[in-house]
C-alpha cells in the first residue's frame, strides 16, 4: 500500500479530527452535554410527597406524561386533582396508529390507518434507552411489558444517492472498512515515528496492538481481504457444511470509495448515549405507556376540553375552557394550583394570568418541524429477503431512514415499516404536502433502498408535527441564548400556577424530559404548599 | 430523540454535492441540507409556509391555532411580517438562520401581494440584513 499521505489529501489532525467525531471523542461528548444534548437521567426513585396536601386543590391542564405523573403522585400525596384534556385519551404526544384509527390533521385532511391487526406505527415516541430510569420505573411499576428496540443493525443499509452508484451498502461493510482503514492509516503513521509526541515510545506497541485488534488488520498491520478482515464485514463466501463448505473472503472497499462516501457519518448515532444498547419500546406500541397512566388516572380527566384561558387572583385559578369537538359555551374550573402542561406552541396563543417574565419565556420557544411515515407491505420482504430484523437504514435521501419493526420477526402475512422520518427542511416540506402525497413520495424514495417497494406496497398514513392540532410541533427547541434568558422563569412557580412539560426540561423531545420536569414541579409545588 | 442539529448539520453540508438542485417556481422541492433552497416566493410559500398557515392561507384552528395570512390587515407593514419570519415569535419559526436575506424578502413580497393582499411597496434584501444581529467576531 502507499503512504498515508499520498492516499489522502487530508492531514494527520484532520484525519483525528474525523475520527474523534466518528468515535464520539470525549470534546465533542462534553460540548453536547453543554448544550443539553446528551442527558441521563437524573431520577432518584419514587418520588415522596410527605406532610399531607392541607386540603388543597390542583387542576391539572392536559394528560401527557407530564400531566398523567403529576395526577398520578398529587392523589397519592391526598390533593383533590382534575385534569383538562383537549384529546378524548390520555397520552398526549405518545400515540400509536392502527388498523381503523381515523387523524385529522390542521387544515381538515382526514387519514384512516388501514394496517391489518396486530400492526401499528408510532408516530411520535417509539424508543426508550436504558438510562431513561424514571419512565422505565413507571413502566415496571404499571406493569407496562418491554421488549428490546434495535438502534444498530449491522444488516441494514446505509445509502447515498452519491456513492457506490446509488446501490445501498450494509452497514456491516462500511463500519467494518471505515476502521480497518483508519486503523492501517494509524498504524502507519504509528510505526513511522508520524505522531510526533502524541504517543510515548512505551505506548506505542499496545497503540499498535490495539489498532490491530479494532481494525482487524493482518500481521503487517495492513487491512486486506483475509479471513480477520471477513469476520467483520462478511465473507464473499460464508463458511457452510460438508463438501464445499470452505469460506472465500470478502474484498473490502476502497479507502478513498468509503470515505468519499460520506456514510461513515451514520456509524456515529448508535454510539451516542442516547442511542446506547439497551433500548426499549413497549409491546404492542408505545400507547402502552399511556394506556397504564389512563387505568390509574383516567377517573380524574375531564375529555373533549379545549383549555382557552387561565386565569389566577390571590385565593384561586381559574381556567376557562370549551368543548373541544363542539365548542359551545365556556365553562370554567377552579382549584388552588394550577399544573400547566400544554404545550408551549399551544400556550403562547392562550390568554394566561402571569408575570411578565414567564409569559415572555412561553413565547420564546419554537417547535421543531418532524414527520413520521407508516407504511405497510404485502409482506416482511425486508426480513425473507434481506435478512432484515428491527433497527434502521440510513439515507441521504428525503425519508432520511427506514425504521424495521422490531418485533413479530419472521410472521407471515402483511409487515409495517417506518417509511421516513424527517426533522428540518425536509419535514417542512413533507408536511406542505397533502398526506396521499407525503405517502406517494416515501414509497418512491424508499423503492431507491428496497426494490420491492414498488410491487409489495400496500397502504400508508403520514403524521406531520406541525399539522397535529393539540400540540402544533413535534419538541419544543431551546438555543443557548434563549435558555439563558427564559428558562428559569419558566419553570418557576408563579403565583398559583406553575408550568410541566418535555418543554420545561433539559431533555427535550424524550418522554423522560415530560416525567422529570413534572416530578420536578410537583415537587416545589408540594414544598409551597407545605410551607405556606 | 432529535439528532443533535449540529452534527446533523455538519453531516448533511458534508455529503452535499456542488451542483444541490434549486427549485423551480412551484415545484415540489425537497432541500438537500439544513438550510432551504427554495428561492422564488411561491416556491418559499407553498413547500414551508403552507405546513401551517395552509394553500389558501386562511390558517387552520385546534387546541392551538395558525393565524390566516389571507387578507390579513397586520401585513400592511412590511416590517412586522420580515421580523416574525426572520426572528419567530411564539409557534411561529425562526426562518433567520435556514434562509438568507433574498428568500425572506421574497416570501414576504409573495404573501404581501397574494391571498387578497395587495400591498405593492417592496421589502429588499438588505432591509432583511440590516435587521439580522451583528456578526460576532
Ligand atoms: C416525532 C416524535 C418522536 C419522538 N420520539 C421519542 C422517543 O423515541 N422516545 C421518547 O421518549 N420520546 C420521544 N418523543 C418525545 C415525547 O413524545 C414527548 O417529550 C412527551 O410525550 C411529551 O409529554 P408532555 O406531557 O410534555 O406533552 P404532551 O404529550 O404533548 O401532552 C400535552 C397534552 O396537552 C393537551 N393539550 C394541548 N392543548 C390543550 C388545550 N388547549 N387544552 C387542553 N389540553 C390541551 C394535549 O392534547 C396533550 O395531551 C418524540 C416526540 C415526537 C413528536
Ligand atoms: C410551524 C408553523 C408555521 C410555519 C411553517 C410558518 N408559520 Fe407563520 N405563524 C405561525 C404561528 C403559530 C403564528 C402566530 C404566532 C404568534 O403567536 O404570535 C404565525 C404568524 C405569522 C405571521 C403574523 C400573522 C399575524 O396576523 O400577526 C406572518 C406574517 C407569518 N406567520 C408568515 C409566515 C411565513 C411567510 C411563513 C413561511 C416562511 C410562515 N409564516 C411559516 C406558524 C407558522
Amino acid at each position: 500500500m502507499t503512504e498515508p499521505s499520498s492516499v489522502l489529501p487530508m492531514s494527520r489532525r484532520d484525519l483525528l479530527a474525523m475520527i474523534g467525531l466518528v468515535a464520539g471523542s470525549g470534546a465533542s461528548y462534553r460540548a453536547m452535554a453543554s448544550m443539553g444534548l446528551v442527558a441521563e437521567s437524573t431520577y432518584k426513585g419514587p418520588i415522596k410527597l410527605d406532610g399531607g396536601a392541607k386540603g388543597k386543590s390542583v387542576l391539572i391542564l392536559g394528560a401527557g406524561h407530564a400531566g398523567s405523573v403529576a395526577a398520578y403522585e398529587l392523589r397519592k400525596a391526598g390533593y383533590k386533582v382534575q385534569i383538562l384534556e383537549y384529546n378524548e385519551r390520555v397520552g398526549g404526544r405518545c400515540w400509536t396508529l392502527r388498523g381503523g384509527d381515523k387523524f385529522t390533521e390542521l387544515g381538515g385532511a382526514t387519514q384512516t390507518c388501514g394496517f391489518d391487526p396486530g400492526l401499528y406505527v408510532n408516530p411520535g415516541p417509539w424508543r426508550i434507552p436504558f438510562h431513561h430510569r424514571a419512565l422505565l420505573d413507571y413502566c415496571k411499576r404499571f406493569g407496562v411489558a418491554l421488549e428490546p428496540f434495535v438502534q444498530v443493525n449491522y444488516n441494514a443499509y446505509l445509502h447515498s444517492t452519491e456513492a457506490f452508484g446509488g446501490k445501498p451498502q450494509r452497514y456491516r461493510n462500511i463500519h467494518a472498512d471505515f476502521n480497518g482503514h483508519v486503523a492501517e492509516l494509524l498504524a502507519k503513521c504509528t510505526s513511522q515515528n508520524k505522531l510526533d509526541d502524541a504517543v510515548s515510545k512505551e505506548d506505542t506497541e499496545i497503540l499498535l496492538s490495539a489498532l490491530k485488534e479494532w481494525g482487524a488488520l493482518d500481521k503487517n498491520y495492513s487491512y486486506a481481504s483475509n479471513p480477520q478482515s471477513s469476520e467483520r464485514r462478511g465473507w464473499e463466501k460464508p463458511p457452510g457444511g460438508g463438501i464445499g463448505g470452505a469460506p472465500i473472503p470478502s474484498t473490502p472497499m476502497s479507502t478513498s470509495d468509503v470515505l468519499k462516501s460520506g456514510l461513515w457519518h451514520h456509524l456515529s448515532i448508535g454510539q451516542q448515549v442516547e442511542f446506547q444498547t439497551t433500548l426499549f419500546q413497549p409491546v404492542g406500541g408505545m400507547d402502552g405507556v399511556a394506556k397504564a397512566f389512563q387505568r390509574e388516572i383516567g377517573d380524574l380527566v375531564r375529555y373533549r376540553s379545549k383549555v382557552t384561558k387561565i386565569d389566577q387572583n390571590d385565593s384561586k385559578v381559574t381556567v376557562t375552557y370549551v368543548d373541544s369537538q363542539t365548542g359551545g359555551a365556556p365553562m370554567q374550573a377552579t382549584a388552588d394550583y394550577c399544573l400547566c402542561t400544554i404545550p408551549l406552541s399551544v400556550l403562547s396563543q392562550i390568554d394566561i394570568k402571569v408575570g411578565p417574565k414567564m409569559a415572555r419565556a412561553i413565547r420564546a420557544v419554537p417547535y421543531e418541524s418532524a414527520v413520521k411515515l407508516g407504511l405497510q407491505f404485502k409482506r416482511r420482504f425486508w426480513e425473507e429477503d434481506e435478512h432484515i430484523y428491527g433497527g434502521t437504514s440510513y439515507t441521504d435521501m428525503p425519508i432520511r431512514l427506514i425504521g424495521y419493526p422490531n418485533t413479530g420477526y419472521h410472521s407471515s402475512g402483511k409487515g409495517v415499516l417506518l417509511g421516513g422520518y424527517m426533522f428540518g427542511p425536509n419535514a417542512y416540506e413533507f408536511t406542505a404536502l397533502p398526506p396521499a402525497e407525503r405517502v406517494r413520495k416515501a414509497v418512491e424514495y424508499g423503492s431507491k433502498i428496497h426494490a420491492q417497494y414498488k410491487t409489495e406496497f400496500d397502504n400508508g398514513i403520514a403524521v406531520g408535527w406541525h399539522r397535529v392540532p393539540w400540540t402544533l410541533g413535534c419538541a419544543g427547541t431551546w438555543t443557548e441564548d434563549t435558555r439563558a434568558a427564559h428558562y428559569d422563569n419558566l419553570c418557576q412557580l408563579d403565583g398559583r400556577i406553575m408550568l410541566a412539560g418535555e418543554h420545561a426540561s433539559y431533555v427535550n423531545a424524550w418522554q423522560e424530559g415530560a416525567l422529570l420536569s413534572s416530578l420536578n414541579a410537583i415537587e416545589r409545588l408540594h414544598k409551597h404548599v407545605q410551607s405556606h | 430523540m432529535i439528532k443533535p442539529k449540529n452534527l446533523l448539520c455538519a453531516a448533511v453540508l458534508l455529503t452535499l454535492p456542488a451542483f444541490a438542485s434549486q427549485a423551480l417556481a412551484g415545484d415540489v422541492s425537497f432541500s438537500r441540507g439544513y438550510t432551504f433552497e427554495e428561492r422564488d416566493g411561491k416556491s418559499i410559500y407553498e413547500n414551508v409556509c403552507q405546513g401551517c398557515h395552509m394553500a389558501d392561507a386562511k390558517g387552520a384552528t385546534g387546541a392551538g391555532r395558525y393565524p390566516a395570512l389571507a387578507e390579513n390587515p397586520r401585513l400592511a407593514g412590511k416590517m412586522y411580517p420580515a421580523i416574525l419570519v426572520l426572528k419567530g415569535q411564539g409557534a411561529m419559526p425562526v426562518f433567520g438562520d435556514v434562509m438568507d436575506d433574498e428568500q425572506i424578502a421574497n416570501v414576504v413580497n409573495y404573501v404581501r401581494s397574494q391571498f387578497g393582499n395587495a400591498y405593492t411597496d417592496k421589502l429588499t434584501p438588505a432591509e432583511i440584513a440590516a435587521l439580522r444581529p451583528p456578526k460576532k467576531p
